[in-house]
C-alpha cells in the first residue's frame, strides 16, 4: 500500500461539490451516479406498480380510472425496463467493478462513460416529461405495439424519443466495456483469468451494441410513421403491424439478457466467495454466458406465437428457445455444486444469492411453459406471462443487485450495514415477492388476460393475495434501503476485505483510491483461488 | 385442469402436465440440495471448504440430460399445438370482426350476433378481422388463442364439446376499454343453434354508409360513441343541428354544430373544446380525411338522430 492513499470519495479534482460528481469520469464516481438515479427510478416505478396493485383488488373501478390504469402500466414498464433493469447491473456494477476486477484504473473511455450517463438523464428526464405534457401518459404498454401506437392521442413521440436515447446511452456503455475488456486487462490477465462477472457483463456489452439499434430504427420508424404518414406498419397506408412486433421483438428479447447475464455474473462472484471455495466448472459458466448471449438473438419469435406467424417460424422459434433454457440450467447446477463441501457463511448476500437462485429456477422453468407453442398459446397475453417475467426480471434480476449492493457496498463506500435488519429485509422481500407474483401464475393458466383494469370476480382472490403481497414488498424495500443507508451513515469502518474475498476488488481498500490501484495488482491463474 | 371443452384440451394438457412434471421435480430436487448443503457445509460444521476439482463427465451429463428433456417437451409442445393449424375443409365458417371494443360474429347469410353462438360438436372456423388496431381473439376453456391483426386473414378453429356459457377475452391490448371488450360463447345443441341462426337478423345497414366506413377507418369512435354514451370525447348522436358550449382561446360560446362546425372540429380539433371535455386529447385529422369526402361524412352525421 503506498502512503498517500486517499479514497476516491475524498479526492479533490478539478472541481467541487456537486460538480465534482456530475463531470466526473472516474468510473467509480459514475457508477455512484448511475445508482442514486436508478434507486430513485425504481422506487418511481414500484409505487405506480402498487397503485395498480390497489386499483386491481376488487373488480370494476376501485382508485382509477381505467386510461389511468392505462398510463400506469406503461410507465411503469418504460421506468422499470428502460430505466432501471437494463442499464442496473451494468450502469452500477458493472461500471464500478469490472475495471476493477480485471485490474485496470478505468474503463476505455472515461469521458463516454460520463456522455453516456448525461445521455441517460436526458432520456430519464425526456421519459418522465411524457407522463406530464398535456396529451396525457403514454398507454401503449411498453411494448409500443402498433398500430395502436401510431394512432392513440397520447405523448408516444416524447416516449418513444426518451427510450431511442437511452438506447444510445445502453450501446455506448456496451462499447466502453467490449473495449475495456479487450485493452485495459492488467498484465498477466488472460481472458480466462477474468473473474465470471467480467465475463458476464462482455457478453452483456455485445447485446447492447448489437441489439440496441435494431430497437432505435424500430421507434424512429414508429415516430415517422405518427409524423409525416409514412406506412411502415398501419394497414391502412399499406404497412404491416406484425413487422413492428418482429423488430420490437430482435432487441427486446435479446434485452432480457441483457437484464439478466450480468445478474447471473453478480451471483457468480457471491457463491465463491461465501462458500470460500473455488467456482464450480468455471470455463462452463463463462462459455454459458456467450452461447446465452448468441442462441438468445434468435428466439425473438416467441413473443410472437398468436401473431399469425407461419408454422415454421413457430417451429423454430420453439425449438431454439428450448435450447437457450439449457445454458442457464448449467449455471443453476454449477452454483448448487460450488456449495458441495464449502464453508458456507451465511451473510445477507449469500441468502439474497440463495433467493435469487430459488426464484430464478421458478422464472425459469415457467419459461419452458412458455416455450412450448401448445401451452404458450393458453398463457399468452396473460397475467402468467406478467408473473414469469417478474420472477426473472425481478426476482432475478432485481434480487441480483440487492445481493450485488449487499456484496459490494462495504467496498464502495468503506462502511458495513447492519447484518440482522439486512436479513429481515431479506426475507420480508422473499415472502412478499412470492405472494404477489405467485397467484398470478395460477389465475393465469385460468385465462386471466394481462393489461386488464377490470376482471371476472372468480379471480379476485388471487388479486387480493397479489396486493398483500405488494404492500409486504414495498415496505420490504423501504427497510432494505433505510438499513443500508444508516449503514453508510453511520455504520462501521469496513476492513478491505470484509468477506475473505479472493478476487481483484478485495485487495485494495475501502473505498479504493482514484486509480485502484497504487501498486501492479498481483494477477492469479484461476481468481478464485481459495487455499 | 379442466374439463374436456374442446378437441385441444387433451393436447395442451398434456403438455401442460408434462412441462410442470419435469419443472416442479427440477425445482424441489434442486431447491433441497441446496438446503442441505447449507446446512450441511455451514462454516459451523464444516470450517475448511474442500476444494473440488471439475468433473467432465459430471458437466456432459448435466449438459445432455436437460437437452434430451427440452427436445421432449418441445415435441409436446409441439402435437399439441398443430392439429389448431389444420382446420377441417367442412368445417362452419364464421367471421369474427373486432373493433375498439366490440366482437362481432357474422354467420353464413351475412346475419350477425355480439354472442358467439355454436353447435355441439361440429367443427367452426373462425376467420378474425380486425377494423382497427391488434385485437386478441381468446376463448380460456377452449385453448384456442389467434391475434386479430389488421390487413391479416388470420384464423383459428375448434369443436366445441361440453354444452355451456364460456368466456371470450380480448387479449391483446387495444387502448381505453380493452378489459371490457367481452362476449359471451354459447354452446349449444345443433337444433337449437338452427332456431337462434333463423331468428337471427341481417347486418345493419350503417356499415355500407361510406361516411361511417371513412369515421371508422380513421379510428374516430374509439372515444365518440354513436349512441350517446360519453367515452373520451362527445357522442356523436344528435350532435347535427345541436347547440353547445363551446370554449374558443379562453371564452365559453354557444354555437349550432352545423357542418362548418364539424369540419373544422375534425381538422382542427382544439379550436373549439366542448365545454366538460378536455383540450389536446385530440389529433388533426387534416390530410387523413381528405376533403371531397366531407360531404359524405357530414351526411352520416345527419343520420345519427
Amino acid at each position: 500500500m503506498s502512503t498517500e492513499y486517499i479514497s476516491f470519495l475524498e479526492h479533490q479534482g478539478k472541481y467541487k461539490g456537486i460538480r465534482s460528481w456530475i463531470f466526473a469520469t472516474d468510473h467509480k464516481r459514475i457508477a455512484f451516479l448511475y445508482m442514486y438515479a436508478i434507486a430513485s427510478f425504481f422506487l418511481i416505478g414500484a409505487i405506480l406498480g402498487l397503485l395498480m396493485r390497489i386499483e386491481l383488488i376488487s373488480p370494476g373501478e376501485t382508485i382509477m380510472k381505467p386510461q389511468t390504469y392505462n398510463g400506469l402500466f406503461t410507465v411503469h414498464g418504460i421506468i422499470m425496463i428502460f430505466m432501471v433493469v437494463i442499464p442496473g447491473l451494468s450502469a452500477v456494477f458493472g461500471n464500478f467493478f469490472l475495471p476493477i476486477l480485471i485490474g485496470a484504473k478505468d474503463v476505455a473511455f472515461p469521458k463516454l462513460n460520463l456522455f453516456s450517463w448525461w445521455l441517460f438523464m436526458l432520456g430519464s428526464i425526456l421519459a418522465v416529461a411524457s407522463q406530464l405534457l398535456k396529451s396525457g401518459p403514454p398507454d401503449t404498454g411498453w411494448t409500443f405495439y402498433a398500430p395502436y401506437s401510431t394512432t392513440t392521442g397520447t405523448n408516444v413521440i416524447t416516449a418513444t424519443t426518451a427510450a431511442f436515447i437511452l438506447g444510445f446511452s445502453s450501446i455506448l456503455t456496451g462499447l466502453n466495456f467490449i473495449v475495456t475488456v479487450h485493452r485495459m486487462r492488467a498484465p498477466g490477465m488472460k481472458f480466462f483469468n477474468m473473474p465470471l462477472f467480467p465475463w458476464a457483463i462482455y457478453a452483456t456489452a455485445w447485446i447492447q451494441l448489437l441489439a440496441t439499434p435494431v430497437v432505435g430504427i424500430t421507434l424512429i420508424m414508429l415516430i415517422a410513421e405518427r409524423l409525416f404518414g409514412i406506412g411502415f406498419f398501419n394497414p391502412d397506408l399499406g404497412g404491416d403491424p406484425v413487422l413492428f412486433q418482429h423488430l420490437f421483438w430482435i432487441y427486446s428479447h435479446p434485452a432480457v439478457y441483457i437484464m439478466i447475464l450480468p445478474a447471473m455474473g453478480v451471483i457468480t462472484e457471491i457463491i465463491p466467495t461465501f462458500c470460500q471455495k473455488k467456482v464450480y466448472g468455471y470455463k462452463a459458466i463463462a462459455m454459458s454466458s456467450l452461447a446465452i448471449a448468441g442462441v438468445g438473438f434468435l428466439v425473438w419469435g416467441h413473443h410472437m406465437y398468436t401473431s399469425g406467424m407461419s408454422e415454421q417460424a413457430r417451429w423454430f422459434f420453439s425449438l431454439l428457445t428450448f435450447l437457450v433454457a439449457v445454458p442457464s440450467a448449467i449455471k443453476v447446477f454449477n452454483w448448487i455444486s460450488t456449495m458441495y463441501k464449502g464453508s458456507i457463511d451465511m451473510k445477507p448476500p449469500f441468502l439474497f444469492a440463495l433467493f435469487f437462485i430459488f426464484l430464478f429456477m421458478i422464472g425459469g422453468l415457467t419459461g419452458l411453459i412458455l416455450g412450448s407453442v401448445a401451452t404458450d398459446i393458453q398463457v399468452h397475453d396473460t397475467s402468467f406471462i406478467v408473473a414469469h417475467f417478474h420472477y426473472i426480471i425481478f426476482g432475478g434480476m432485481g434480487f441480483a443487485f440487492f445481493a450485488a449492493i449487499h456484496y459490494w457496498l462495504p467496498k464502495m463506500y468503506g462502511k458495513m450495514y447492519n447484518f440482522t435488519r439486512a436479513n429481515i429485509a431479506a426475507v420480508a422481500l422473499f415472502i412478499g415477492f412470492n405472494l404477489l407474483y405467485f397467484p398470478q401464475f395460477l389465475i393465469g393458466i385460468q385465462g386471466m388476460p394481462r393489461r386488464y383494469f377490470d376482471y371476472p370476480p372468480r379471480f379476485q382472490w388471487a388479486q387480493i393475495t397479489s396486493t398483500i403481497g405488494g404492500f409486504i414488498l414495498v415496505s420490504a424495500v423501504i427497510l432494505m434501503i433505510t438499513n443500508l443507508i444508516i449503514g453508510v451513515r453511520r455504520g462501521a469502518k469496513a476492513p478491505a476485505n470484509p468477506w475473505n474475498g479472493t478476487t481483484l476488488e478485495w485487495q485494495i481498500p475501502s473505498p479504493p483510491s482514484l486509480e485502484n490501484f497504487d501498486e501492479e495488482p498481483l494477477v492469479k491463474e484461476n481468481p478464485y483461488d481459495y487455499k | 385442469m379442466f374439463a374436456n371443452n374442446s378437441n385441444f384440451v387433451q393436447g395442451v394438457d398434456t403438455a401442460f402436465y408434462l412441462i410442470f412434471g419435469v419443472a416442479i421435480f427440477f425445482l424441489v430436487m434442486l431447491t433441497t440440495i441446496m438446503i442441505v448443503f447449507v446446512i450441511k457445509y455451514n462454516k459451523k460444521r464444516h470450517a475448511h471448504a474442500v476444494q473440488i476439482k471439475d468433473s467432465s463427465t459430471l458437466e456432459i451429463v448435466w449438459t445432455t440430460i436437460p437437452i434430451i428433456l427440452v427436445l421432449v417437451m418441445f415435441y409436446f409442445g409441439w402435437e399439441g399445438f398443430l392439429p389448431m393449424r389444420r382446420a377441417p375443409k367442412d368445417a362452419m365458417q364464421v367471421k369474427v370482426i373486432a373493433k375498439m371494443w366490440k366482437w362481432t360474429f357474422e354467420y353464413p347469410g351475412m346475419k350477425q350476433s355480439d354472442t358467439l353462438m355454436l353447435p355441439i360438436n361440429r367443427a367452426v372456423k373462425m376467420n378474425l378481422f380486425s377494423k382497427d388496431v391488434i385485437h386478441g381473439f381468446s376463448i380460456p376453456s377452449f385453448r384456442v388463442k389467434e391475434d386479430v391483426v389488421p390487413g391479416k386473414n388470420n384464423y383459428t378453429w375448434f369443436e366445441p364439446k361440453i354444452i355451456g356459457n364460456y368466456d371470450l377475452f380480448c387479449s391483446a391490448y387495444c387502448g381505453l376499454s380493452h378489459s371490457y371488450m367481452l362476449a359471451l360463447v354459447k354452446i349449444v345443441s345443433q337444433e337449437e343453434f338452427d332456431k337462434w341462426l333463423a331468428g337471427l337478423p341481417v347486418k345493419k345497414a350503417e356499415d355500407n354508409n361510406e361516411g361511417f366506413k371513412i369515421l371508422e377507418k380513421n379510428g374516430c369512435f374509439s372515444c365518440h360513441s354513436t349512441d350517446g354514451r360519453k367515452i373520451v370525447g362527445p357522442t356523436f348522436k344528435g350532435l347535427y343541428g345541436s347547440k353547445h358550449d363551446v370554449m374558443t382561446d379562453g371564452v365559453t360560446r354557444n354555437i349550432t354544430a352545423d357542418s362548418i362546425y364539424i369540419e373544422t372540429s375534425i381538422m382542427d380539433p382544439n379550436k373549439d373544446v366542448v365545454v366538460g371535455y378536455p383540450s389536446g386529447v385530440m389529433k388533426s385529422y387534416k390530410g387523413l380525411i381528405r376533403d371531397k369526402d366531407m360531404p359524405k361524412v357530414i351526411d352520416y352525421f345527419k343520420t345519427l338522430k
